[in-house]
Parts: C-alpha cells; structure tokens; sequence
C-alpha cells in the first residue's frame, strides 16, 4: 500500500499544498529524504510566489498531481551536507529554483542546459528519482543534490534575491542567449509583473535603452521612475504604437494572457527578436508575412542551467539588482494568490517562511 | 496625356503581360530607358517563372497594377553599359534578380541588405526613381543600374541558373544567417517545389544531412535518388513524424499555404530553428509551451542582398548547383502557370525568352 506523505521518507516536514483545483492551500504534514551523499538539506528562510505556482495550483496546465507543495523561488541555509559534497557547507546561505534533478548524462545536461534535459525533474509536481513525489519551497525543510543548489551571494539580501530563482533566470538567459545585450541597444519589455521588472532593471545593468509596453497606464509612473525603463508605450494608444514602429532591437514578452503577436513584432527593426517567456495556455496566432519581410524571430525561453543561474546570481549581486517584494506571512498565501491572478502586486509575493510556518 | 507603355521611353521592347486579375498573359508592347551612365543593358535569354508571379499576375496580394510584365528571375547577355559602369562589359553573361533599385543611403542598404530596405524597387510592378513602371524578364530587354546586376560565372548553364535569382537566395540567404550551414547539421526541407529543391541542393553541398518533409509521397524517389536528400518524411504519417521528433538542428519552411506548424516545431532539436521563407497570408497557430521547453524559434527571411546574391551565384557555380527545370517557349507561359498552381512542375519552369518571344 502507498504511504502517506508524511512516511514516506525518514524526516518529517511540513509546508502549504493545494488540493485540488481550487488552488486553495493549507497546513500539510509530509516528508524529507535522508540526505545522501550528494545532497544538501536547507533550512527554508523565504520562498517567492511565481505565477506558475498559482498556474500549476489551480491545475491550469492540466498537468497537476496533487497535492502539491508550491514554491520554486527557495533560499534558505544549509544544515546538513552528504559526504561527496564539495560546494557547500553547512550555515551557507543558498538558492533552489525551478529543478532539483535532470539525467545528467544528455548533450544539454551535458552542455550545462540542465533546463532542457528531456528528463527533468521540478521541484515540485514531478517525481524523483527514488519515484517520489517532490515538494517545493512553500515548506520548512528541503533536500536537494548539490548540483541544483545555488551559493547566494553574500550581498544579495534573502528577500528581494529569492524571485530571482526563476523570474531572474528566466530573463537573464534568453537575454543572454539571444544576443540582447548590446549597450546602446533598444530592448522592448512587455509585461511589468513579476518577470517583466527583473527584465528592466537587468535590462539597464546591460546598457540597454529600455521601454516599458503595457496594457495599464497606471504603470507608467512607476515604470520609468522606480525601475528606470526610459519610456512607456500604451498598447492601446495607437498615435504612440504607430511612432513606435520599427524601434527595438529586441523585445521579452512576459505576458501569460493570449494576446496579438503582430504589434509586437511591428515594434521590431529589422532583424528584430521577440522572444516570449510568458505561457498563456492556449495558442498564439503568428503572422508570417512580418516574419519574412524584416527577418524576425520569434524565440522561447525556459528558465536557466545550473551554471548560468548562479551567473545571473553573481551578476545580480554586482549590479544591485532585486526583485521589488511584498513579505507575506504564511496565512496570507491564498489571499496572495487572488490578488496575483489580478496582477494586484508590485512585484513578487514572497513568503517569510522561517518566521511564519509554524505547525 | 499619359503616355502608353511603349511610348514611355525611347527604346521599343515586347514582352508578355496580364493585363487583369484572370492572369491570363498575353503580347504586350513596352519601351525601355536609354542605358544611362550606372546602367547595364542586356539581351534577355530566359526568365524563370516564380509562383510570387503567378499569386502578382493574379492579384492575389492585392497590390498588383495592370498591365504587369512579371519576372524576376532573368538571365541574359549584355549588349551595352553605361559610361561609369565597372563591373560588366559587352558579352558578359549576368541576372537580375528581384530587386532593381534601393535608396543606397539607409542603415539596410549600407549592409548590403538592399532586400530590407524601405524604399526597394521591385524588378517589377513597382515605381522606379523617374516616376516610370518597372516590367520584368518576360521580355526581350532589361536595362538595370549595376549595383542589381549579378554576374554569372562562364561554366554555369544559363538556363539552369535563372531560378537561382529568386529561389536560389530566398534559400541560401536564411541557411546563413540562421546558422544553418555548418557541416553536419540536421536540415529539414518542407515543400518540394521551386525554393524546396533549391534548398535540398544547397544544403546537401554544404555538408548537411537533408531530410524532405512533404506531403506527397511520390515525391520520395526523386527526393532521394535525384536529389540528394538523406531521408524523406510524409507529413501526413504521424508515426514517421513521431519517430523523427527533435531530430532536426533546422528546418526551411517553403510552404505558403496555411499549415501546421506544432508538428515541424516538435521535429526540432532544442535550440532548433524553423525558418519561414513560404508567406502564408494568414497567420499560424504557435503554442508557447513547445517553443519554450525547447528554447526553439521560429524567424523568417527574404530573398537576400545583392553582395550575397552574388556570393550564392558564386556558391553554386563552384558546385556545379543549378535549378531542375523544364525550359518552355514564350507561349506556353498561361499552361505553365495552370501547372504551377497545381505544382504540376519539376520543379522551377524557364521561358527561353530568346528562342521564343516574338515581336508583333
């Protein structure tokens, strides 16, 4: 017979799951394995809330097993090392973002792309090697091999660095990938959520001309004047979107809503990249005849490799840059969650774990 | 009074045109200018016929102006040069492709991507600098501005070598700037037409493995034994499709008809790229997930500048890369375009424009 959660393995835990697909989340006892000879066991100081967390909660992806323990965004210190661990010790302050294994042995595992193994495994909702389930960070322990876990620079404060886990690295990487950082040149950011203000502030750190494109004019303030973006564009001001036209370099496209591609790419000089990072779960209409006549692409992205997170780490670090929070207690989650699906937040919830989980 | 075609300018030319949306070519009188200082003039030998002149002739993008003398596929031999021409000297053997004149001054045209340039001038149905139409190869006579002439090297067949003008670079041009020319590499060919065994060619002489998507299944033996192509995949067999799934570092989409595009996406390795140089006139369904889980992308392209025409032009002579084509005289152009519209064609037709176009 299957064992319970809080059986399954020797230590026992205990976090926040959703149960169904209501998304509603609340106490729940479970398990930690013993930690092996290439593991890391973390105490858990703050976990980001993502918007795949709400996503994959409410099962909108069609893809949830529940219960599932959210959390993706996870920094907290090491309190137990296995004996071949060699980067880490124990009281270091670490990260643990969207994976937590990956076969190890394909040409993208291979090639530092562990992101892109066709076997990966997520930290939560998947299932691990040994078969069990995997819980994320919205929890108080978690048990990690050394090869997912990220040094958290000494400089990088726990809160405003934990959405960096996967928002960070999920901007970072395309942008490095797809050639967007060449200072002088114009870089589009659509979307100004929790993906969407890491790419402006990363966005400038690379010297970048940055303008904000977005649905809601009350962003505008903000967006040039707290996060620096050198301008805003209203998608619904067709004066502004038609001066606009053949303007940017590149643009990232974090919105997860259908919407058109077309003013998008319009946007876009020759040679232009538009490259999308958000998921609206059903399909987008691409136009090809932009495509052809100005020689865009329109690329994806999906977080980041073991290696290149810790670099966007480092770079963060270097630069100042943080996620823009909102501390919340562990009880607020699901109030969090509603006013998340209504955008009500600037920009990331991040949950104090340490201080607010309590049995 | 608004001078006819013929009167236009001063040296009397003939070629066929359409003079309405049936399509239907037909005899037509044109003029053309006086070979001015920058000007190459030559003789027309073939022009190929392209399918973008059958979707012009029929206004099919809804920007055609009648009468319309297509082609942009044109070979010749040049008869007179201007008195600052450098490049090309009397008998010399050159092409004009689809382009016929840019502004020279953009930030496009200084890159040699006079193709993307905002003020392009198409070989023909477009306004060239003095105000007057510009008519195409099906002709006797193109008189064109150096910069757009191509020179074809002795040893390549001429008749072959007028669909390199179009086909030939709408290929070439994306294989090299996506990257997809290194030995090795996986290529995908969707469409087995015109820019499709173009592209099969190519790619096959860049040392790619070639592997021919297509519909029709009895395009398979030509693919492979003619054609060079180290595999074929029937489109429509989800099995083949299923077994061939992230298999492919990229793919030449020629296809401009509405079609799927998730299960070409799936047949890419991650960071794959899906090249559209087929312009299908509505839009495509694209699904994030795939194109994200893969860091795939898909981009477009179009036909190529004139440096690179050049360097393809060059490219394809050293490999002795020619189109296969079936050579028609002037006044089988409107059975042509019926068999186009049907792909009825291996695979590019040419008008032996100077064995067959009479004047009247």
């Amino acid at each position: 017979m299957a064992k319970s959660p809080d059986q399954e393995h020797p230590h026992k835990a205990f976090g926040w799951a959703a149960r169904d697909k209501s998304g509603l989340l609340s106490p729940f006892h479970f398990s930690r394995r013993e930690n092996g000879d290439e593991d890391v066991t973390i105490k858990i100081l703050f976990c980001g809330v993502c918007h795949s967390d709400l996503h994959i909660a409410k099962n909108e992806w069609g893809f949830t097993n529940y219960p599932i323990v959210p959390g993706h965004e996870i920094v907290g210190t090491v309190m137990n090392v296995g004996s071949n661990v060699k980067k880490f010790k124990v009281g270091e302050r670490v990260g643990v973002g969207v994976l937590v294994g990956s076969c190890k042995k394909c040409e993208n595992c291979q090639q530092d792309l562990e992101n892109y193994c066709p076997q990966p495994i997520f930290t939560y909702n998947s299932h691990y090697t040994d078969g069990t389930k995997t819980y994320g960070g919205y929890s108080d322990t978690i048990v990690v091999d050394e090869r997912y876990v990220l040094r958290f620079p000494d400089n990088l404060p726990s809160e405003g660095g934990a959405p960096l886990l996967c928002a960070g690295i999920t901007v970072y990487s395309p942008m490095k990938y797809y050639g967007m950082t060449e200072p002088g040149k114009h870089l589009g950011v659509a979307g100004l959520g929790g993906l969407g203000h890491v790419a402006v502030k990363m966005g400038k750190a690379f010297g970048l001309k940055v303008t904000v494109i977005s649905s809601s004019p009350k962003k505008e303030a903000e967006a040039i004047e707290k996060l620096g973006a050198d301008s805003f564009l209203l998608t619904s001001d067709p004066t502004k979107m038609k001066a606009a036209l053949g303007t940017m370099d590149y643009i990232i496209d974090t919105v997860s809503a259908v919407h058109p591609l077309l003013p998008l790419l319009s946007l876009l000089k020759l040679n232009g990249k538009l490259v999308t990072v958000g998921l609206p779960d059903k399909p987008l209409e691409l136009p090809i005849f932009p495509l052809v006549l100005g020689r865009k692409l329109v690329g994806g992205s999906d977080v980041g490799g073991m290696k290149e997170t810790q670099e966007m780490l480092d770079f963060c670090a270097k630069h100042g840059i943080t996620a823009d929070v909102e501390v919340i207690q562990m009880d607020y989650i699901n109030t969090a969650m509603e006013r998340l699906a209504k955008s009500d937040v600037r920009y990331r919830f991040v949950i104090d774990v340490a201080s607010s989980l309590s049995q | 009074m608004a001078m006819s075609p013929e009167n236009k300018h001063p040296v009397k030319a003939f070629g066929w045109a359409a003079r309405d949306s049936s399509g239907h070519l037909s005899p037509f009188k044109l003029s053309r200018r006086i070979t001015g200082e920058k000007d190459v003039t030559f003789k027309v030998l073939y022009c190929g016929i392209c399918h973008s002149d059958l979707h012009n002739v029929k206004n099919e993008w809804g920007k055609t102006s009648y009468p319309v003398v297509p082609g942009h596929e044109i070979v010749g031999v040049v008869t007179e040069v201007g008195t600052k021409v450098t490049k090309f000297k009397v008998g010399d053997k050159v092409g004009v492709g689809c382009m016929v004149g840019s502004c020279h001054s953009c930030a496009n045209c200084k890159d040699h991507l006079e193709n993307y340039c905002p003020k392009m001038i198409l070989t023909y149905g477009a306004k060239y600098y003095d105000g007057t139409t510009t008519y195409g190869g099906y002709s006797d006579i193109m008189v064109s501005d150096e910069h757009f002439v191509i020179k074809i090297p002795d040893n390549v067949p001429l008749d072959g070598a007028a669909p390199l003008l179009c086909a030939g670079i709408t290929v070439y041009s994306p294989l090299k700037y996506y990257e997809l020319d290194k030995v090795g590499t996986h290529l995908g060919v969707v469409g087995l037409g015109g820019l499709g065994h173009m592209a099969v060619k190519f790619a096959k002489a860049m040392g790619l493995k070639v592997t021919v998507i297509s519909t029709s299944p009895n395009k398979k033996k030509e693919a492979m034994d003619h054609l060079g192509a180290d595999a074929f995949l029937v489109s429509r067999n989800t099995e083949e499709m299923e077994l061939a799934m992230g298999t492919m570092d990229g793919i030449i989409d020629t296809v401009s008809a509405v079609h799927a595009l998730l299960p070409l996406i799936g047949l890419l390795k991650s960071n794959g790229k899906l090249v559209m140089v087929g312009a299908p006139e509505k839009p495509l369904e694209l699904l994030a997930f795939p194109l994200l889980m893969g860091r795939k992308m898909v981009g477009g392209s179009c036909i190529g500048g004139i440096k690179e025409t050049q360097e393809m032009i060059d490219f394809a002579a050293k490999h002795n890369i020619v189109a296969d084509i079936e050579l028609i005289p002037m006044d089988y152009v409107n059975t042509a375009m019926e068999r186009l519209l049907k792909a009825d064609v291996k695979y590019r037709f040419v008008i032996d424009i100077a064995n067959s176009l009479k004047p009247f």
